[in-house]
């Protein structure tokens, strides 16, 4: 894979510790983005630029897709070709577009309301189609854009200003609706593992055919606030770090020390034939006749 | 005796783009930072290790940490 | 000519042809009756031609997944009928705002709701044009015959990419699902429209800058013009804008463009209109049993004359008004109760009589029924909200 031959150069090698330089891929004059203090969805997003960085992927090649809510603003703040959409439909559109144009490398930027319950169908159905393109749930649990509803990834017993006596909804789980769905890559990241997340998105980019990460991030304005969270770290402590377990210390810990905690780590990865790839086999076929 | 040349490292704080939500304060593990009001400003340089933790985990893309 | 092939084909098949010959290349759609065979042939087809085929989840994922094609530089269309229409009301905003070319197939069934899927119907031409939310321009085409949707395809294709528009194309099942014969021109032999793209720089790209005009040219992602687009009021430049003199320019500017090119997207059918004393206004299926009607009526004596639009929306206006200043009736015969009447009413500002044949039997309206219409009634007067006494002739009268 090849460097951009853009202005993006890769960090000089030195011995000096240099930040990692976002300016490349951050549209001039866009920031400050609309996201509330403390919201973990600038983390995911830095994550995300560090992890297409290292994909040495040009910016032309990239298509970044979104439905509406917090985390479907990225695309507004980033260098690629950027489509923000409808409630629920980036899979839509983006399944549109990839086809039309496969060499373009699509990311999604969707969150828990716009991919699981407005977008639900779309997901379900992307997810079996194993179109190459990259899913990225910023998962809050709560809908954000429109002050802190219920989402169907909100646990039980919390609260939201539609369920203000604790919401008695089972909630989805990303990962286990992805992979049954067919997803051939299914993770979970969350913003507090900032080095994890870039890693498996940087993977899930890489990998051919529907990928998925769910992403846990923080929502002080609202979960945080109606829940009682003193402070977005308090928020990436209690959620993000102590209510996640890596899949590599599953073997290590006891059914008690798991309980009630989510995997973080590459939870399934499998090849199974990608989308675009069997409409050109189609197409030659159906051409040599 | 050696002695390690002692690493001198510059934070650079970008005003406009700071929300003040104290995560970079939080979470350094050498204390270099502090919140002056709705901002955050840096109280101890001299402790900074370069870890750049308080980059990672700015959502607001307003703290970055150079070695001079 | 040479290259010419003439086809028996039914309607769904020439609206296929059409699009093909237009230069479609991206079809996403749902099955739905009575459009399905519109689908069928774009699957067996397009992948032959080097086209994209894909068979969506709903008809909300197919129309965004048109659009997302379209960014990525396919002329692309999905078609569908009354409830699926329903379902792309959304989506079909979406395209409006964010000016992505695009043409969406409507062929009419009986509604509302699952209504009489195999029922012809003449009952979303309001929906065409008002069925999203919102202000938003509105071109929707209404050929009356096999051949016209080959031709009508064609133009909405091109229509859209010239105004950077959805464009509808709107017929009823029967001609959806009739068979006539069809001449497909030689390629080249119809314009056919290629997409303007920018030819500036990308530094200087903006996609929604009407300076040049109130059309601007559209990139394709992938093509080194990383533009924005978004379903938000934006600026000349896409990103999203609060500022309420950009949210009321580009909002007139949308509307306008379609508008001021109203002429050029007017298409009207004059037949025996020049020494007409009465008028018909009708389109689709109803316009086939009008002129059959015209004929009929001339052989009485009856100087009776069709005005056919092809484009039903811009409506046109200049024509009904100019019809009615000098005819002492206007019919409108429609397979619904009573919706394009209204607009020809507007239209004629109290020049003339306007009156409505309705019929929602899911049975065309016959040509009895409107030459009863204008000998049987002596064209008395009779506004288009008395419509009941109108609509329920008997059945046997009209088959007679």
């Amino acid at each position: 894979m090849s460097r951009p031959a853009e202005e993006i150069k890769p960090l000089a090698k030195k011995k000096k510790k240099a930040p990692f330089n976002y300016s490349p891929y951050v549209r001039g004059g866009k920031l400050p983005h609309i996201w509330c203090p403390g919201c973990g969805h600038g983390i995911v997003l830095k994550c995300l630029l560090r992890a297409i960085h290292t994909t040495g992927l040009l910016r032309d090649d990239i298509a970044m897709v979104s439905g509406i809510g917090c985390s479907s603003r990225t695309p507004g703040y980033v260098d690629f070709n950027t489509l923000h959409t409808l409630h629920g439909r980036a899979l839509a559109y983006a399944t549109g577009l990839k086809l039309a144009k496969p060499r373009l490398n699509v990311i999604v930027t969707t969150g828990d309301g716009d991919a699981l319950a407005i977008g639900g169908n779309h997901f379900i159905h992307a997810c079996r189609r194993n179109m190459d393109m990259t899913i990225l749930v910023y998962n809050n649990a709560v809908y954000g854009m429109t002050s802190g509803q219920a989402s169907p990834t909100t646990p039980p017993g919390k609260i939201s200003t539609t369920s203000r006596n604790g919401s008695i909804e089972p909630p989805f789980d990303t990962c286990s609706l992805a992979r049954a769905a067919g997803a051939t890559f299914v993770a979970r990241g969350t913003a507090y593992h900032f080095q994890e997340l870039e890693k498996v998105i940087y993977e899930a980019i890489m990998h051919k055919g529907t990928s998925v990460v769910d992403i846990i991030d923080a929502c002080p304005t609202y979960y945080g606030r109606f829940n009682k969270y003193k402070s977005p770290t308090e928020m990436m402590e209690k959620i993000e770090k102590e209510g996640t377990v890596s899949v590599k210390q599953v073997d290590k810990l006891s059914p008690e020390e798991l309980e009630g905690k989510l995997l973080r780590g590459i939870l399934h990865k499998s090849d199974r034939p990608e989308y675009c790839a069997e409409y050109q086999k189609l197409m030659t076929k159906v051409q040599a006749k | 005796m050696a002695v390690a040349e002692k690493r001198i490292f510059r934070i650079e704080i970008d005003e406009r783009l700071c929300k003040g939500c104290s995560l970079c304060v939080d979470f350094c593990p050498t204390n270099v930072l502090t919140m002056d009001g709705n901002m955050v400003a840096v109280k101890e340089l001299d402790a900074c290790n370069g870890c750049q933790l308080c980059d990672n985990r700015c959502p607001d893309f307003a703290i970055q940490v150079f070695e001079e | 000519m040479a290259g010419n092939k003439k086809k028996f084909i039914q309607g769904n098949e020439a609206c296929t042809e059409g699009a093909l010959y237009a230069g479609c290349r991206f079809y996403a759609g749902y099955p739905i009756t009575p459009s399905t065979e519109i689908m069928e042939i774009c699957g067996a087809r397009l992948p032959r031609m080097g086209g994209a085929f894909i068979q969506m989840e709903d008809e909300i994922a197919s129309i965004c997944a048109i659009v997302g094609a379209s960014l990525g530089g396919l002329k692309s269309m999905t078609a569908t009928s009354g409830p699926g229409f329903s379902l792309m009301q959304e989506g079909l905003g979406f395209a409006c705002m964010t000016e992505v070319p695009c043409v969406i197939v409507n062929v009419m069934r009986s509604g509302p709701s699952t209504g009489f899927p195999t029922g012809p119907s003449q009952s979303d031409v309001m929906q065409t044009k008002w069925g999203t939310h919102g202000d938003h321009p509105a071109i929707v085409l209404t050929p009356a015959s096999v051949e016209e949707i080959f031709h009508e395809t064609v133009r909405a294709f091109n229509l859209s990419e010239i105004y950077r528009t959805p464009v509808i194309l709107l017929y009823d099942e029967i001609i959806g699902r009739m068979r006539e014969a069809v001449t497909i021109p030689a390629p080249g032999e119809i314009e056919v429209v290629a997409r303007r793209v920018p030819t500036c720089s990308p530094a200087e790209y903006k996609p929604y800058d009407a300076k040049g005009g109130d059309i601007a040219p559209l990139a394709s992602y992938g093509d080194g013009y990383r533009f924005h687009v978004t379903g938000l009021y934006h600026a000349a430049d896409g990103f999203p804008t609060n500022n309420t003199q950009l949210i009321e320019e580009a909002c007139i500017r949308l509307l306008r463009k379609v508008d001021d090119n109203k002429e050029r997207i007017w298409k009207n059918e004059e037949y025996h209109l020049d020494d007409a004393e009465v008028g018909i206004f009708a389109y689709g299926v109803s316009a086939k049993s009008a002129k059959f009607a015209v004929k009929e009526l001339r052989k009485k004596g009856i100087k009776a004359g069709l005005l056919r639009p092809l484009t039903i929306w811009p409506f046109p206006d200049r024509a009904v008004e100019e019809l009615a200043g000098r005819v002492k009736a206007i019919i409108v015969p429609e397979m619904n109760m009573g919706q394009i009447v209204y607009e020809v009413e507007r239209a004629s500002r109290g020049k003339c009589e306007v009156k409505g044949i309705f019929r929602v039997d899911t049975e065309p309206i016959k040509p009895v029924q409107i030459i009863e219409c204008i000998t049987g009634n002596g064209l008395k007067p009779s506004s288009p909200g008395s419509k009941m006494g109108e609509m329920m002739v008997e059945r046997d009268m009209l088959d007679g």
